[in-house]
């Protein structure tokens, strides 16, 4: 029924996309001038996309990577007011606070936040505008589950003890989907997430440094013998894209009901002598054009609602309807504290 | 006499201007931005850091010996016998240095499996062994070729004779041939140190989320717990570190290293059992975790075919540039991180070993530092350093090089400076006497006699940087000049067996091309410079 759910949701989406998108008036002045994107590791958009921003206001755009979104995020706070960018895209809500606190962005209200919805607008001050959102769940294997051992529904499963030791998730300190599992459960079970830990303890879970190391290293399908996997929501859709030899579906599903929400924002920094052109990058981001083009390169769902999802997006990819969250602020003020108990829990 | 008066400071300005800006100013900035002596004090009272720090000692300590036993035979070899395909051998021990290592990590994670160490009795994966294991693998070609090179430049005599007086041979390695390779042992076992001291990717991925070294923390603090102070104490304590171990390992360099008469060594072939033993052993440390990493680049779903290596002239829609693209990127910067290092550390292994006491002191301790700082410590600090006129440098385009030369620097110094210092004065007293001026005595002299340490030098400069990953990653670059450890990091970011098989793909190409590399860097015409026959 859930998944009926947000088929229809999606569907949806897709109708309303297909209405015309109001074009932005270009400001005056930003003709001919050169802004810097700084990105996180992971960031790319199809060729031509950027040139569309180019030939709408005159405003090239250059690219700058810098590490992980927490490498980014980090080396953005020390050389805050003195940025090496104009604009920082790939901040997400476990590290939004930290970002704010440092007082890195420029607070810019996008006319284009309209078709946001209000859920993904974290920031009331507007110092940073959703661009894209995913959800970190539990990932299973297809063909290791049947009638006789269905595939877990929910965080309580997880401990049930026909689950134990199929399950693979990563460090909350070094990872960031790690992070997002850790704060789903504390979301979830409140100062019950300790005992919840140490069920999953006695349920054989095993841990890895990173993403890579579990998917592909524990996970069935890299060649491990785990079926359980803490992934995104979008790792279905690649791998059917990215299947070999190719399928007429993935051999993955998500557990919807374990997802937490992450949500990546961009922002004007503090400091940039291009604010115009740089706000008007921030509305080009919001665009279709732009939000249009974010799943198949980066495997992420555009934040604006009026921006149309690919087949395979449609087809394989599903959301939850009411995922795990935690404030940004909360989680600032408690991370330290949970990822050292976690730790104290899990492997010690 | 006027270009010998300018040559001079010349060779002494660059290696200190290129430290200077690069190097020391970034480091002593991000180390005074963040450090309050409190923190400090902190960490001393904290028993866990006590633990991270004992295990870093240990764990790097424990690695270097294991490297040195296991690569000794092979440098025997390669360095006394002349056998077929001993170039080739010699560049294939340098390949796995350009590895990532969370290709490095999955391959040994396969082999584990392979041969049933995952889990059970003897299980390796998320030991201490399994860290030891890639540590050696890494590191084993810095030994193989620092003692390599310079054993083969040993008069070979003096054992004839210690075998002649009826020293059995065991007992003439033990007495004979290890004391007069003590220089070079010493070299090699400081860079290998330093560079397990400082390891990143081998100790989170393979080592199990429980380790923890002094690097790993540093990272931890400063990205995921936003703690700069933290991790500029730590950091604090890794440079106090890394500086007195590189004291102690340059006293004992300097008081073991005696002249010697460098002389045409006839090599004969080995016996086949040598040979055998030896390659087996190399097989065993170097071989497997290669042969595992092919095997999976050529299988794809249809079965083994070249399918992955075909598909990495195609752009994946996640990279902004095809994989091959990414490989010309990573072979661009290592050439001019190569030139930059050999021009850098061939200066200043000039000023160490001919320079005044203390200049020369200076030198041999100063440009072994980037070796143990902390890429974090490195990346973040030239982000914080370089930034206002004259020196803005931090979206420059060649700064990864730069960084990359940095690593490569020590290399150089380390394979160039024992065989200068073997060099017999006569030589070179001997030619001034001809009427040569020091700058010629350089020219013609020196440079002969350590082109082939600065081959061996240059060839590490070059894997390290088409390799490297972690200064790279921190540091801001156009994504256009993706590097091929990047875009490996990058397929495997996303599920998909199509992706993983051109990550695998990709990291057998880097293999190949920098074993070309190599071979190219060292391959010199044969029998040019003052002295034929080592070189």
């Amino acid at each position: 029924m859930k998944r009926l759910i947000s088929f229809f949701l999606l569907a949806g989406l897709t109708l309303v996309a297909c209405g015309e998108e109001a074009s932005q008036p270009v400001p005056e002045g930003i003709d001919g001038q050169t802004i810097t994107l700084l990105t996180h590791g992971s960031f790319w958009v199809s060729e031509g996309t950027l040139q569309a921003f180019t030939d709408q206001t005159g405003v090239q755009v250059e690219l700058l990577e810098g590490g992980d979104a927490g490498e980014m995020v980090a080396s953005a706070i020390l050389t805050a007011g003195n940025p090496v960018a104009d604009v920082l895209y790939g901040v997400d809500n476990t590290f939004l606070q930290r970002a704010l606190d440092a007082d890195l962005f420029e607070p810019y209200a996008s006319p284009a936040l309209s078709n946001v919805p209000s859920a993904l607008q974290l920031d009331g001050q507007h110092r940073v505008t959703p661009i894209d959102f995913g959800d970190v769940c539990i990932n299973y294997w297809g063909d290791r589950f049947d009638e006789t051992l269905p595939p877990p529904d929910s965080l309580d499963d997880l401990i049930d003890s026909r689950y134990a030791g199929q399950l693979v998730v990563q460090n909350p300190e070094t990872s960031s989907p790690g992070l997002a599992f850790l704060l789903a459960t504390i979301a979830e079970y409140g100062d019950g997430w300790e005992e919840y830990w140490a069920s999953l303890r006695r349920n054989e879970v095993a841990v890895t440094t990173g993403w890579e190391e579990a998917y592909y290293g524990q996970f069935v399908s890299g060649g491990g013998d785990r079926p359980l996997v803490v992934s995104y929501a979008s790792s279905p859709p690649a791998e059917f894209i990215y299947a070999d030899p190719p399928v007429v579906s993935p051999p993955t599903g998500v557990l919807l009901d374990t997802c937490f929400r992450q949500i990546e924002f961009a922002g004007v920094l503090k400091g940039t002598p291009h604010q115009a052109a740089a706000q008007a990058l921030i509305d080009f981001m919001l665009s279709d054009t732009f939000q249009e083009d974010i799943p198949l390169n980066m495997f992420v769902f555009p934040a604006s609602q009026t921006a149309a999802l690919p087949e395979a997006f449609v087809n394989f990819a599903r959301l939850a309807e009411d995922p795990y969250q935690l404030s940004p602020a909360d989680i600032e003020a408690h991370r330290n504290e949970w990822t050292e108990r976690w730790t104290q829990i899990v492997l010690r | 006499m006027t270009l010998r008066r300018l040559a001079w400071p010349v060779v002494v300005l660059v290696p200190v201007a290129f430290l200077g800006v690069f190097f020391l100013w970034p480091v002593a900035n991000i180390l005074v931005r963040g450090f309050t002596g409190e923190r400090l004090w902190g960490l001393l009272r904290d028993a866990v850091f006590w633990r991270v720090l004992w295990f870093t000692v240990w764990q790097a300590a424990a690695s270097t010996v294991l490297a040195l036993v296991l690569a000794l035979p092979g440098a025997h070899l390669l360095a006394r016998f002349h056998f077929r395909g001993r170039s080739l051998l010699r560049a294939l021990a340098t390949v796995p240095f350009v590895m990532p290592t969370v290709v490095v990590a999955g391959a040994f994670t396969a082999l584990f499996e392979q041969f049933g160490l995952n889990d059970g009795a003897f299980r390796m994966r998320h030991t201490v062994w399994a860290l030891l294991a890639a540590h050696v693998f890494f590191n084993l070609a810095i030994v193989l070729r620092t003692v390599g090179s310079y054993w083969e430049g040993l008069d070979g005599r003096v054992e004839d004779q210690a075998r002649l007086l009826g020293a059995r041979p065991g007992q003439v390695f033990l007495r004979v041939t290890l004391p007069r390779l003590a220089p070079a042992v010493a070299s090699a076992a400081s860079v290998v140190f330093l560079f397990c001291f400082t390891s990143f990717g081998v100790i989170l991925l393979l080592g199990g989320p429980t380790r923890a070294t002094l690097e790993t923390e540093i990272w931890r603090h400063a990205v995921w717990r936003g703690d700069m102070a933290s991790a500029s104490a730590l950091a604090v304590v890794q440079l106090g570190a890394v500086m007195s171990l590189v004291l102690v390992s340059n006293f004992l360099q300097r008081r073991r290293g005696g002249r010697e008469q460098t002389r045409l060594v006839s090599r004969p072939v080995p016996s086949r059992r040598l040979l055998g033993a030896n390659l087996g052993l190399l097989l065993v440390a170097l071989g497997l975790p290669m042969l595992v990493l092919v095997e999976r680049s050529l299988a794809t779903g249809y079965g083994y075919s070249l399918g992955n290596y075909r598909a990495l002239t195609d752009r994946v829609t996640l990279l902004p540039v095809s994989a091959m693209t990414a490989l010309g990127n990573s072979l661009l910067f290592a050439v001019v991180a190569t030139a930059l290092a050999v021009v850098v550390g061939g200066f200043a292994s000039l000023v160490v070993v001919y320079g005044r006491r203390s200049l020369s002191h200076f030198f041999d301790f100063g440009m072994m530092l980037p070796l143990g700082v902390s890429a974090v410590t490195l990346g973040f600090g030239m982000l914080v350093a370089l930034d206002a006129p004259p020196l803005d440098f931090r979206s420059w385009r060649w700064l990864v090089p730069v960084a990359h030369a940095l690593i490569g620097i020590p290399f150089v110094l380390r394979t160039v400076v024992p065989t200068l210092r073997r060099i017999d004065p006569k030589v070179r007293e001997a030619a001034r006497l001809l009427g040569a001026s020091s700058f010629q005595v350089g020219r013609l002299v020196d440079f002969p006699l350590a082109g082939r340490a600065l081959a061996v030098g240059a060839a590490f400069a070059f894997a390290v940087s088409v390799g490297e990953f972690g200064a790279t990653s921190f540091l801001p670059r156009h994504p256009d000049r993706l590097t091929a450890p990047l875009a490996l990091f990058r397929l495997l970011g996303t599920p998909g067996d199509v992706l993983r098989g051109q990550a695998m793909a990709l990291a057998v190409v880097l293999m190949v091309l920098t074993g070309l590399a190599v071979l190219v860097i060292e391959g010199r015409p044969r029998g040019r410079g003052v002295v034929r026959g080592d070189f």
